[in-house]
């Protein structure tokens, strides 16, 4: 049986009618919110992350009803930020075929809007669940610390 | 693929009870493990609108709701310095952190999965479980059980503990776990609970090693390779049984030497 579910996506309001298994990568991808990818099918790789309610999850694996009343943010209503990011990890080379890009750049900023400077340990924990089967994950590491260090240097001379 | 009929935010814990009495209902937790069956279900339930996401503390124990993500448990200060860290340590290699934010406490205890590092540390602790219906039993005996139509409410943890230790065996980062860990001491008791051996997390009790006790390093030594070769291990992808046995005479050995301050 259907049901009708409010949410806000990148700050649009959207009410629909939706099946019950409807998963919400598929709504959001409906919505044209493409930069959610589908990638393992086993909850593993991050392809599909988005945040919900400012947290970052899975979307493959959250239903879009329980998604009702909620504010969801895809790479799309994020563009300043990922660009800024993007560039860093392109810098590298490190966004070879860029289907993991996505996913990476939404885990990275929610790491950075919890964790400003975190170590390498804490990106490398914190990324652990963001899947790259290109570049080794070297680069990007690298990328995401000039862009911390870079951060830091504008507050400087700020 | 998981199909379903239904979806049921539950307004009270009756009627999720309630509803969960037909074979067809299920129980939505973190929905990462049942997302990936090929079964149909007639009525999902969602727990999420009751407020059992949090983890309450009291002058006894912590009371942990059912709905509680585990990275909830990782980030939570009071269970982390309680445990010494040792819940931190048995969700950090779960997957991601996106992957953490969604699944639940009461999915990972619910399913008593056998690769669980959740069932590991709270057994070890000597938590009990809160059910809608048959009351508050020990974890334990709760993982030796079949599953059944009730509803698991809340993981209560006694703060009896005064140490506790966690370790794990991946063949990668985020993988399931090749053998699992977890010790805990209280002034008179000590409990060991032994996971993904494949089967589900077993727990041993030695009064010998509770944290009032006095123990040699060649106690200790003795006490885990009787461990290792008194608990079952079976052969699976990840690793053989003799493999899993030897784990388990290095971790036991190892999460005991931690307890008493001692070298690996």
């Amino acid at each position: 049986m259907n049901l009708t579910i409010n949410v806000q996506v990148n700050g649009c309001k959207i009410e629909e009618s939706i099946a019950p298994d409807l998963l919400l990568i598929d709504f959001l991808r409906a919505h044209g919110c493409l930069s959610v990818k589908r990638g393992c099918e086993t909850s593993n790789c991050g392809l599909c992350t988005v945040f919900l309610n400012d947290t970052p999850v899975l979307s493959c694996s959250v239903l879009a009803a329980r998604a009702n009343g909620c504010r969801i943010i895809t790479l799309e209503g994020l563009q300043e930020e990922a660009a800024e990011l993007g560039g860093f990890i392109a810098d590298q080379g490190a966004e070879q075929c860029g289907f993991c890009n996505p996913g990476m750049i939404m885990n990275t900023i929610a790491l950075l809007r919890e964790n400003p400077d975190p170590t390498e340990d804490e990106i490398r924990e914190y990324l652990a669940g963001n899947l790259c089967r290109c570049s080794g994950y070297e680069g990007q590491l690298i990328g995401i610390k000039n862009l911390i260090q870079w951060r830091k240097e504008r507050q400087t001379h700020a | 693929m998981l199909t379903i009929q239904n979806y049921v935010r539950a307004e009270s814990l009756e009627q999720a009870y309630e509803l969960n009495q037909k074979k067809s209902a299920r129980i939505i937790g973190g929905m990462l493990w049942l997302k990936m069956t090929h079964i149909r279900v007639q009525n999902a339930i969602d727990l999420s609108g009751l407020g059992l996401d949090t983890i309450e503390e009291t002058p006894d124990m912590y009371r942990i709701g059912c709905m509680t993500t585990l990275r909830s448990l990782e980030l939570h200060p009071g269970l982390n310095a309680f445990t010494h860290g040792a819940i931190r340590e048995s969700v950090c290699h779960i997957v991601g952190v996106q992957f953490r934010n969604l699944a639940t406490v009461g999915g990972s205890i619910y399913g008593r999965y056998g690769f669980s590092d959740v069932l590991t540390i709270f057994q070890a602790l000597n938590a009990s479980v809160e059910l809608f219906a048959a009351g508050i039993i020990p974890l334990e005996e709760y993982a030796k059980m079949a599953p059944d139509r009730d509803i698991l409410i809340r993981i209560l943890v006694p703060k009896t503990t005064v140490n506790s230790t966690y370790l794990s065996v991946r063949k990668t980062k985020t993988d399931f776990p090749v053998l699992t860990c977890a010790a805990a001491q209280t002034p008179k008791d000590f409990t060991l609970s032994i996971g993904a051996r494949p089967g589900r997390a077993v727990v041993i009790r030695e009064p010998h090693f509770g944290s009032a006790g006095t123990f040699s390093e060649e106690d200790v030594r003795a006490f885990a390779n009787d461990v290792s070769q008194n608990i079952t291990t079976g052969s699976n992808m990840r690793a053989q049984a003799a493999y899993r046995t030897h784990l388990a005479e290095v971790l036991t050995r190892r999460s005991l030497l931690t307890l008493k301050g001692g070298s690996l």
